[in-house]
C-alpha cells in the first residue's frame, strides 16, 4: 500500500529545549542527490541570542561539577550515539557517504566522544603545574573553562567533525553554541537528540541550523561569548570574525591551513585551546 | 463592620464626613472587573513591536521613570552612596542617558541619599529637593507587611520626611481591607498623607494579596479618593508582584478617577519587571489606556533594581548592534 512519506522537519536545539526558529522559518535540508530529505528550523540571530542566554546560564553548574562526572555524561553520549548508530549512519549518508563509510565516521564520531571523556579528570594535571618560584610559595597553574564557546561547525564531515570541536570545548566545563554545518544539517540535530537523552544538563551544547551568515556575525561581536572556534567558517570569514570579536578581545581559533584530516582531530590541546591558566600564589608554612 | 473610632476629615470624593455607608456606597458603584476581557487586552497590547528610534524612546523614558529601588536588609550606606552615583549617571560611558527619576530606599538610609544625590548637577527638576534632579523615595508605615499601629506607621512617614524624602511609598492595611474594614484603610491613608506634608504619596496595594481583580479595582479607588499621588502594584517582596492585567485594572481604575473627580493620578508597577521587552509592554499599555498625557515620569514610575541594567544593556545594542553581556555594566 503506497502511504504520504511523512518527512521530519527538524528543530533548534537550545536550553534542553527543541523550539522552531524564532522567525518562523524553515529550508530544505537536500541529500547528495539534491533531493528534499527533510526541514530544518532556519535560525535567525535572535535564536542565537537566546542560545547564548541558555549557554551562559548553563556555564557555572558546568563548570562546577567534578572531571570525573563531565566525564561521566561525554561517555554517556558516546553510548547514546552508539545505539542510535543506524540513524547517525543513515544521516552521515545524506552527504554522499557509502554505507562503509558512514559506519566509520559514526564509530569514530563515538571513540572520539570516549576518548574525550576520559580527559576530563585529567587535563587539569596535565595542563596545570607547580611552578617552580623562589620564595616561600607553593605556585600552582591550574586550566580554568574560557566560559561560553561558539563553534562554527565544518561544513564537510557533519558529525565526526562536529563532535571533534564540541567534545574538547565542554569537557574543560564550557557551555557551547554551535552553528551547524548548513550544507549537511541532518547528523548535528540527531546528535541533538541523543544529548537530550544523555544527562547533559539543559544548555551545555546548544545547536543551531539555518544559514550561518545571518548569524556568525552576531556570535563573533556578542559580548557575552568569551571564545569562537572558527574551525568551519569559510577563510574569506575569518577577517570579519577576528575584527568583530577584538571588541569583546574574544578568543579566535582558527582553523589549521588545508584540508583537516579529521580521523586524526583529537588532541590534548584542542582542550588547552579553550582554557585560562590560573595561577595562584600560596604561602608555605615553614 | 467597626465604628469610626476617629473624626475623618472631609474628602472631596467621598463628602464632608466618611462614615463607614458613605465608603461602601462610593466602593459599590465600582464597576467589577472582567476577568478574561483583561487578560485578553493586556495579552494583545503586550505583542505590539517597538523597534529602532522608537525602542529608543521608550528606552530612555523607561530610564526617566525609574525608581532605582534597594530594599533589603543588608543595605548599607555605602551602597545605597553607589547606588546614588547609578540613578544620577546610569551609565557613565555615555552622556545621552538620563538619570532615573528617584532612588527608592528605606528610611534609615534616606539621609546617606539625600547627601549623595544632592553633590551633582544644579537646579531641582522634576520638584526634587535634591541639587542631581533625582528624587529621594522611602518606603514607610511599617513596610512590607505595614502590621503596625497607626501613630508608629505616621512617625516613620514624617521622619523619613524630616530627613530629606520627597517621595513616600505606603502600604495598605491589608488586614484590615480583607477584612471588610474599609474606613480604616481609608483613615490610615489620609493619616499618612498628612504626616507626608509636602511630600508625595504613593499608596502600595500589593495586589499579590488582594485575591481578586475586583478587589485590585476597589482598592485603588479607595487610596485614590483618600488622597494618594500615586498607586502602586506591589511591595516586590510577595509573589505574583506586578502583572500587565493587574497593572490594566488599576490604570482603569486611574481613568475611571480622573474622568469622576479632575484628578490625575499617576502609577507604580513595582516588582519583577526586568527586563526592557517587559517595560516596553507597560508602557504600551499605558499610552493606550490613558494616553500620553500618562507618559511622564510625573504620572508613571517603575519600581525596579535589575530593570536599569537591561534597559542600558538595550541601548548599547541599537547603538553598536551588538549582543551586550551583563560584564560590561555595574553589579549592583
Amino acid at each position: 500500500m503506497s502511504r504520504l512519506q511523512v518527512r521530519k522537519t527538524y528543530k533548534l536545539y537550545i536550553g534542553g529545549d527543541f523550539p522552531r526558529s524564532e522567525s518562523g522559518r524553515t529550508f530544505p535540508a537536500l541529500d547528495h542527490k539534491g533531493e528534499v530529505v527533510a526541514r530544518m528550523a532556519a535560525g535567525t540571530r535572535k535564536d542565537l541570542r537566546m542560545a547564548v542566554r541558555a549557554a551562559r546560564r548553563a556555564q557555572p553548574g558546568w563548570a562546577a561539577r567534578t572531571g570525573y562526572n563531565r566525564g561521566q555524561i561525554l561517555y554517556r553520549i558516546a553510548e547514546m550515539v552508539e545505539d542510535r548508530a543506524e540513524a547517525f549512519g543513515a544521516a552521515v549518508r545524506l552527504s554522499g557517504a557509502g554505507a562503509a563509510r558512514a559506519r566509520r565516521e559514526v564509530a569514530r564520531a563515538v571513540d572520539r566522544l570516549v576518548w574525550y571523556a576520559g580527559w576530563a579528570d585529567k587535563f587539569a594535571q596535565v595542563m596545570g603545574n607547580l611552578n617552580p618560584v623562589s620564595g616561600p610559595f607553593f605556585n600552582i597553574s591550574v586550566p580554568e573553562p574560557t566560559g561560553v564557546v561558539g563553534i562554527i561547525a565544518a561544513e564537510e564531515s557533519p558529525l565526526l567533525g562536529l563532535v571533534s570541536r564540541v567534545a574538547p570545548v565542554i569537557v574543560s566545563g564550557n557551555t557551547t553554541v554551535v552553528l551547524a554545518s548548513e550544507r549537511w544539517p541532518s547528523p548535528s540535530i540527531t546528535l541533538a537528540e541523543a544529548m537530550a537523552t544523555a544527562d547533559v544538563p539543559d544548555g551545555v551544547v546548544n545547536i543551531l541550523t539555518g544559514p550561518k551568515a545571518g548569524m556568525v556575525p552576531f556570535l563573533a561581536s556578542h559580548l557575552d561569548v568569551n571564545a569562537v572556534d572558527a574551525f568551519g567558517a569559510e577563510p574569506a570569514m575569518l577577517r570579519d570574525i577576528e575584527q568583530e570579536a577584538a571588541a569583546g578581545v574574544k578568543r579566535v581559533v582558527r582553523p589549521p591551513g588545508g584540508d583537516i584530516d579529521w580521523a586524526e582531530a583529537q588532541s590534548p590541546y584542542a582542550i588547552a585551546a579553550f582554557t585560562e591558566i590560573k595561577t595562584v600564589w600560596h604561602p608555605k608554612g615553614l | 463592620m467597626s465604628s469610626p473610632a476617629t473624626t475623618t476629615p472631609a474628602s472631596p470624593i467621598l463628602g464632608p464626613s466618611v462614615t463607614p455607608r458613605t465608603i461602601d456606597s462610593f466602593l459599590r458603584a465600582v464597576p467589577s472587573v472582567d476577568e478574561v476581557g483583561v487578560a485578553e487586552r493586556a495579552g494583545a497590547l503586550a505583542t505590539r513591536s517597538v523597534k529602532r528610534e522608537s525602542k529608543l524612546a521608550a528606552l530612555h523614558l523607561a530610564i526617566r521613570m525609574c525608581d532605582l529601588t534597594t530594599l533589603e536588609g543588608r543595605d548599607t550606606p555605602g551602597k545605597v552612596i553607589q547606588l546614588a552615583s547609578k540613578a544620577i549617571r546610569p551609565d557613565p560611558t555615555d552622556p545621552d542617558i538620563p538619570s532615573v527619576a528617584a532612588l527608592c530606599v528605606y528610611p534609615n538610609m534616606v539621609p546617606y541619599a539625600v547627601e549623595a544625590l544632592a553633590g551633582a548637577g544644579a537646579g531641582t527638576a522634576n520638584g526634587t529637593a535634591t541639587g542631581s534632579g533625582v528624587a529621594v523615595a522611602s518606603v514607610a508605615t511599617y513596610f512590607p507587611s505595614g502590621q503596625a499601629p497607626l501613630d508608629i506607621k505616621t512617625g516613620e512617614v514624617a521622619w523619613a520626611v524630616a530627613a530629606g524624602a520627597t517621595e513616600i511609598d505606603m502600604v495598605i492595611n491589608r488586614g484590615a481591607f480583607l477584612s471588610g474594614d474599609h474606613l480604616r484603610v481609608h483613615d490610615e491613608i489620609v493619616a499618612v498623607k498628612e504626616a507626608c506634608g509636602p511630600a508625595h504619596l504613593k499608596v502600595i496595594l500589593e495586589t499579590g494579596e488582594l485575591s481578586t481583580f475586583d478587589n485590585v479595582r476597589r482598592a485603588s479607588m479607595l487610596a485614590m479618593a483618600a488622597g494618594a499621588d500615586f498607586i502602586k502594584t506591589s511591595t516586590g517582596k510577595v509573589k505574583p508582584a506586578a502583572t500587565l492585567p493587574v497593572t490594566l485594572v488599576m490604570l482603569e481604575a486611574i481613568r475611571d478617577f480622573h474622568a469622576a473627580s479632575g484628578t490625575a493620578v499617576g502609577m507604580k508597577p513595582a516588582g519583577g519587571i526586568s527586563t526592557a521587552k517587559v517595560a516596553i509592554r507597560y508602557l504600551v499599555l499605558l499610552a493606550e489606556t490613558l494616553g500620553s498625557d500618562w507618559l511622564t515620569p510625573d504620572r508613571f514610575r517603575f519600581g525596579a533594581s535589575s530593570l536599569l541594567n537591561d534597559l542600558l544593556m538595550q541601548i548599547r545594542w541599537l547603538r553598536e548592534n551588538r549582543y551586550q553581556s551583563p560584564d560590561y555594566f555595574t553589579r549592583d
